[in-house]
């Protein structure tokens, strides 16, 4: 493990904001991420993930707040960073090979580009170019590319978007080892699979802000409640009132029920027969601990 | 500097691999030095052969095409496909980028030089002890419109690129002194003060007349050079 990490955090964000002229994307973030853990941001679309995360690579211009990547400015310790970014990343017209063994002059110390090409499952010897690969392959190189630099922090923007499940459990696997190495990384996701996979530490961001963070168990909660999903814009005043006292009802998304209070069969029997009377179908009522897709989800509509 | 050669290298791989670049800095300007050669559509200067009119000119075209045109399309492509925010994530940084592309460029527009002087050759252009002293005006040249394809390339999307590429290009071969001279041109004085006028008379000069390029055409390419170089550097847009 390198000697830096044992003194700072590979990454710390302070009260990062980031701006598209009169549109705030982030609104005052802050978070670290630690080598040996992988960071994961999630949220739903327009959070202000992929900012953050563009802010963090140097790419994007922040417009208040400091950021340190391994004890530096973005972008001036790049020979140590490893990058996959969720727009482009890979010039049309370039092959695999050639397209790594370029990059690797740019790097001090670099991994072999056929031992990665290798790694990720590419054939070093083909004449495809990049345009002519499919989603999955073009992750597979760009992943293949943040690898070269042997990083001590690893950015990913939505790294398994596109992968079919033998390459995306690959990358998994991969991903996890550098970990054990004690590669600090950070990822984006929309995938709950990904984020149960690898994540330690969770940061749910939701319209530029930080909702919550911590471990995926910290962000679930300790208690049970029951979700349904049934037609958009029940009558939630009625449904509350056909409840026990002390439970509520709470539509979470377009069609996706929670009802806060302890998952009693008398509780359920109330529910059940509510429904009942006004004709409603539903998929079927599901007890536990608040899913992580419902607590991305939120109070988002 | 190893990143930037580094980046000129992987740009002169893959523009060679390009057929439109190769048509646009190689063939065009070949078809262009014969058609000049063997038809009379252009005007040939007094005291000169039809080769030796046409070779100079041909000449600026070949490295307004290569060094602004091509370059600046090229670019603004490489911003939409993303390959350039990839590339400020590595240690190659703004400069590097830059100047590697500066070098690139500089080097095909070499190349096409080389077979447009071959062609010319052959064609019975004879270099007079001037010829050398075009190096330097075809250097500044290359380097000004390189700069200003850089800065054309960053402050526009690629399709607006193309067209506003494209349309200098003409406008600077057909009313910029190129195809005819600035001094037979009307508010010559202010044509002169175009990179293109300035290139095509410092060629005009040293490879048709065999005399050595006026300082002024050399210090207004230097000008062009230095202003573009500040804006490519200071404006340049990965994304």
């Amino acid at each position: 493990m390198p000697a830096y990490t044992r003194r700072v955090s590979a990454l710390e964000v302070t009260d990062l904001r980031v701006a598209y002229g009169a549109l705030e994307a982030v609104r005052g973030i802050s978070f670290t991420a630690e080598p040996g853990r992988i960071t994961a941001l999630v949220g739903p679309n327009g959070a202000g993930k992929t900012s953050t995360l563009e802010a963090c690579t140097g790419v994007r211009p922040f417009t208040s707040g400091t950021i340190r990547v391994l004890g530096a400015q973005p972008g001036q310790s790049s020979s140590r960073v490893g990058t996959m970014l969720q727009a482009g990343g890979l010039y049309p017209t370039a092959r695999p090979l050639e397209w790594l063994t370029y990059l690797a002059r740019l790097y001090p110390d670099s991994r072999d580009p056929r031992e990665l090409l290798d790694l990720v499952g590419i054939d070093s010897s083909s004449r495809t170019t990049a345009r002519r690969m499919s989603g999955g392959e073009q992750q597979r190189l760009k992943f293949a590319a943040a690898l070269l630099p042997r990083p001590e922090l690893l950015f990913l923007d939505e790294p398994t978007a596109g992968m079919d499940p033998q390459a995306r459990r690959s990358l998994i696997s991969t991903i996890g080892g550098l970990r054990a190495e004690g590669v600090a990384v950070v990822l984006t996701t929309h995938l709950i699979a990904d984020i149960e996979e690898l994540a330690d530490h969770v940061i749910l961001m939701r319209d530029g802000l930080i909702e919550a963070a911590g471990t995926l168990a910290e962000l679930r909660g300790e208690g049970e409640s029951m979700t349904f999903d049934a037609r958009p814009g029940l009558d939630l005043v009625s449904l509350t009132g056909a409840l026990p006292d002390g439970y509520g009802a709470t539509e979470i998304g377009a069609g996706r029920y929670v009802i806060d209070g302890e998952p009693t069969p008398s509780a359920l029997a109330c529910i059940t027969a509510w429904l009942a009377e006004r004709d409603e179908a539903t998929s079927g009522i599901r007890i536990g601990r608040t899913s992580l897709e419902d607590l991305i989800i939120g109070d988002e509509s | 500097m190893r990143g930037a050669l580094a980046h000129a290298s992987w740009e002169l791989r893959l523009t060679m691999r390009n057929g439109e670049q190769v048509l646009l800095t190689i063939v065009i300007p070949l078809v262009l030095l014969i058609a000049m050669c063997v038809t009379n559509v252009i005007p040939v200067t007094a005291g000169l052969s039809r080769v030796e009119s046409a070779f100079p000119t041909v000449c600026a075209v070949s490295v307004i095409a290569t060094c602004f045109t091509s370059l600046a399309i090229g670019t603004g492509f490489e911003r939409r496909s993303g390959a350039l925010t990839f590339l400020a994530t590595t240690p190659l940084g703004r400069q590097g980028l830059v100047l590697g592309k500066v070098i690139a460029t500089v080097m095909v527009a070499a190349l096409s030089l080389v077979v447009v002087t071959i062609a010319a050759f052959a064609l019975g252009w004879r270099p007079s002890a001037a010829a050398w002293c075009a190096v330097p005006a075809l250097i500044l040249a290359g380097v000004a419109f390189a700069c200003w394809a850089l800065f054309v390339a960053s402050a526009f999307r690629a399709e607006a690129v193309l067209a506003i590429a494209n349309a200098l290009f003409l406008l600077l071969i057909l009313l910029g002194g190129v195809i005819i001279p600035s001094t037979s041109m009307p508010l010559s004085s202010v044509v002169a003060l175009l990179p293109s006028a300035a290139l095509a008379n410092a060629l005009r000069s040293t490879l048709g007349a065999g005399d050595l390029p006026s300082l002024a055409s050399l210090v207004v390419l230097l000008a062009w050079a230095i202003v573009g170089f500040a804006l490519a550097r200071s404006r340049f847009r990965w994304q």
